[in-house]
């Protein structure tokens, strides 16, 4: 048993600031810990978000001491606990009340994205061959848990607000898990391009950095993804290709 | 209704796990307008929490299952005590929803030729369990959330239903507020779908997160329909019991399904121990036939540690009282062991179950391919639940249905892992199917003005309640005495004073005053989560009470053995018009001669 203060931050959109608590902590608490006993002991009404408490639902994300973490994975022993440990809100989103943001944003993006189109089932029963090596390719993308803390480093979305204008490392990993799906067949790239910001990136791999799932967001998503929109809209060759493609397609 | 926010639809479910997204996606592909109501944001549900898998007969790794099979195990798991219809249509339906979600996007882990891989599970007599590593609720609920939203539903996220509404005896919709501002809204509905999950939150060491507190099983109950088989709640019997702060949370099963033993301080593996008469002829006799069964011998017998999850976590409980638990009042289960029998087994755990590496290491410090997890039975899942016609998954409650953990019938005394997701699939669907023929079928009802200023009333209340106690601590002294007395095991004695406990609970929970305003105000939703959490308590207690005998995940120290006359009854309880619960013995339905046959069949 130990007394550790924690400096979370209290308030809406508007006013607000930090307060201090102090509470007893114990053997392998976690963040979420120290704020759910806050909460029960002294603050019945400190809102926050949280589930599933394994790091597996991507709820309870937050920055710890300036650091995006989520709160269920961020043990107190990892941290320097003879200074107040702060815990704030995500700044990429607009703040509703204490530790809890507005990511509403984000699922308005993901219904923009074109859904899954898969090519006809290869047998009767309306299944399909697929290898393991197939899934593993994409299966890190898959890994996500939507807790949008990429999102909330990402300078682009927390600096520049450019929310209209990019869709963020989160949907740029979601848009490689369709494109690279061995089944799928649709085409998303010129919307890449031109509604979804993929040229706002520039590979400063913050988001990568801080991904609770390790997905390599940089490298293996959003690299290929402008590789392919670069190879689809500069490559004179291809363009001459397509163009004449087109005229020769009866109306 | 001035003042409220209303919203209508053909068809508004409550609850956005599986169930009720597999619910929303087909009612709306029948046409209907849909209303998916979900107390967390989207894509949260405790789906995301399954791991192993879910249980279809493909036989695509052993050609012997059959939807037969498969019946045959899910009605020997639950003690027979399972609805058969439901038992039979979740075993013929769960094939073509798991394919259906490959359809929608899913991505599964394959066998050599290039079709779904299964994995072994208790209970199942083969290799059936769909999975992706140990993530397979996320893949699961993933693919159901991205296409559903393409399907055109409206989605209300941070939004609890507090009360049902009813035109005269049928659903009428539903009264609710959303969490961001705390404005109330009010949904008119022809049909309303229940999938709220469980109730493990009534417990202190569960698996279930702050949403798990039976709200539709309160919501239904309250609104006159029936439940059934509260007394069976499942333990898990591999939950985290180090450190305290994850004390409860899962560990899959799929551990053991992939090599992971059990064993005491001693060093012995303790599920060889006792094995039930009813397994005794599907059981290893030793660990060498139990490890062949693991790497595929078709002639080999399941180990122990896979019977079903009743019987194991007894057994961890007899280890700990006799003393030869783990450090921390736990068993050790032990996957590191299988180094002695693969090679490069380091990499094939984490392969198969990332999950739980990282769990671990994160959490407890434990690397799991190097040395054994400690493990002790957790709150996991309710069989019980609202009382369904078997087809169409309606209540006795007019275009009132429910489907997934709050629906009773499938699972009878005991689920078998892997059934869960599947019974998501199989009756989300058909729930969602019928609830738009419903709603197709009837006229819109009107709402009672007087209903919804009674539930405004009644959420607004803990505000006046100036200087009374917080709800916290209520909460926790209600889970604390469920733990205690309404457990693993139960005595008479126990399970009557819970039941006088909980009066004064309930009184205490009338009292409890709420600080703050409405906006996002985690106090004023737990004092509401709380008379679900009371509910819910108050029937498992009293179907406990009522079921003398032992059987399944219901375990009475003072009625040890199963009684053949107890077999053949359900335990059903309802609302009288005084506000009692009150309960009766149903027989269960009686099997038709082509099932009893296909029972005997499987042996």
């Amino acid at each position: 048993m130990a007394e550790s203060t924690f400096r979370v931050w209290r308030g809406d959109g508007e006013t607000g600031g930090f307060q201090d608590y102090t509470i007893e902590t114990t053997t392998g608490m976690v963040v979420l810990d120290a704020v759910h006993r806050i909460q029960a002991e002294q603050a019945n009404d400190l809102a926050v978000r949280w589930n599933c408490k394994a790091g597996r639902c991507g709820s309870c994300s937050a920055e710890v001491n300036g650091m995006p973490k989520l709160m269920c994975m961020t043990r107190l022993s990892d941290l320097p606990m003879d200074e107040p440990v702060t815990i704030e809100p995500m700044k990429a989103f607009p703040l509703v009340r204490d530790l809890v943001t507005d990511v509403s944003w984000n699922y308005r993006v993901k219904e923009n994205i074109a859904a899954f189109q898969p090519r006809k089932p290869d047998n009767e029963d309306g299944s399909w061959e697929i290898f393991q090596d197939d899934v593993d390719r994409v299966m890190e993308f898959r890994k996500c848990i939507e807790c949008f803390l990429c999102q909330d480093v990402c300078h682009v979305l927390r600096d520049h607000h450019l929310h209209e204008e990019f869709i963020g490392p989160r949907f740029m990993v979601h848009v490689a898990a369709l494109e690279m799906h061995p089944l799928d067949t649709g085409d998303r790239l010129e919307a890449l391009r031109k509604d979804q910001g993929v040229g706002y990136c520039n590979i400063t791999k913050c988001c990568t950095k801080v991904c609770p799932e390790s997905i390599t967001i940089t490298d293996n998503a959003i690299i290929p993804l402008k590789e392919r929109v670069v190879d689809r809209a500069y490559d004179p060759l291809a363009k001459l290709l397509r163009v004449v493609r087109r005229k020769g397609t009866p109306a | 209704m001035a003042g409220f926010e209303r919203h209508e639809h053909d068809v508004l479910i409550v609850g956005a796990g599986g169930a009720g997204l597999r619910a929303a996606i087909e009612a709306a592909a029948a046409g209907a307008s849909v209303g998916l109501v979900c107390k967390s944001l989207l894509g949260k549900a405790h789906t995301v929490m399954a791991e192993g898998g879910v249980a279809a007969a493909l036989a695509n790794v052993d050609e012997r299952d059959s939807w037969e099979v498969h019946f045959a195990d899910t009605m020997r798991g639950g003690q027979y005590l399972n609805d058969w219809r439901m038992a039979e249509l979740h075993a013929r339906e769960s094939p073509d929803r798991v394919r259906e979600l490959e359809a929608w996007g899913a991505l599964m882990d394959r066998t050599p030729d290039g079709r779904i891989l299964q994995r072994n599970f208790g209970g199942h007599a083969y290799p059936r369990l769909a999975h992706v590593g140990d993530r397979t609720g996320l893949e699961m609920i993933r693919t159901l959330q991205d296409h559903g939203v393409h399907q055109g539903m409206d989605v209300f996220m941070e939004c609890t239903v507090t009360r049902l509404l009813l035109d005269g005896g049928r659903v009428a919709g539903a009264f609710a507020y959303d969490r961001e501002r705390g404005r109330f809204q009010v949904f008119g509905a022809k049909a309303v779908v229940l999938a709220t999950g469980g109730i493990g939150k009534a417990y202190q060491i569960t698996s279930n997160s702050w949403e798990y507190t039976g709200d539709g099983h309160a919501l239904a109950y309250h609104a006159g329909a029936e439940l059934m088989d509260m007394e069976f709640i499942q333990f898990h019997p591999t939950g985290m019991v180090w450190p305290p702060s994850v004390r409860g949370i899962l560990v899959t099963e799929g551990v053991r399904g992939e090599g992971g033993v059990l064993r005491n301080s001693e060093g012995r593996r303790f599920m060889f121990d006792d094995i039930p008469a009813l397994y005794k002829e599907q059981t290893a006799d030793s660990p060498e036939e139990g490890w062949r069964y693991v790497v595929g011998d078709r002639d080999a017998r399941r180990p122990p540690e896979l019977l079903t999850r009743d019987h194991v976590a007894r057994c961890i409980v007899r280890e700990v009282k006799e003393g030869r638990g783990s450090p921390h009042g736990g068993a050790f289960l032990d996957i590191a062991w299988i180094a002695e029998k693969i090679p490069d087994a380091p990499a094939h755990i984490k392969r198969k179950l990332p999950g739980m590496y990282h769990q671990f290491k994160a959490l407890a410090d434990i690397d799991i391919t190097k040395e054994p997890m400690e493990v002790g039975p957790t709150t996991h899942y309710v069989m019980g639940g609202v009382r369904v016609d078997a087809d169409t998954q309606m209540s006795n409650v007019p275009g009132l249905f429910a489907a997934g953990e709050c629906a009773a019938g499938l699972h009878g005394a005991n689920r078998l892992g892997g059934n869960s997701l599947s019974d998501l699939l199989v009756f989300g669907k058909r729930a969602g199917e019928y609830a738009a023929r419903f709603a197709s079928e009837n006229a819109a009802p009107s709402l009672d003005p007087e209903q919804v200023a009674a539930a405004e009333r009644h959420s607004l209340a803990p505000f006046a309640n100036d200087g009374g106690e917080g709800p916290y601590k209520v909460q926790e002294d209600l889970q604390e005495l469920m733990q205690n007395q309404v457990g693993i095991v139960r005595t008479e004695d126990d399970l009557a004073s819970a039941l006088e406990q909980i009066e004064a609970l309930k009184e205490r929970a009338a009292n409890v005053a709420v600080t703050g305003n409405r906006e996002y105000n985690p106090g004023w939703h737990t004092v509401l989560d709380l008379d679900c959490l009371l509910t819910v308590s108050e029937a498992a207690t009293r179907a406990a009470i009522g079921r003398r005998e032992s059987r399944g995940a219901h375990s009475r120290v003072d009625y040890p053995a199963k009684d053949p006359d107890w077999g053949r009854y359900n335990l059903v309880l309802w609302k009288d018009a005084d506000g009692n619960m009150k309960s009766r013995r149903e027989p269960v339905r009686e099997l038709p001669g082509r099932l009893t046959r296909i029972i005997e069949e499987q042996g």
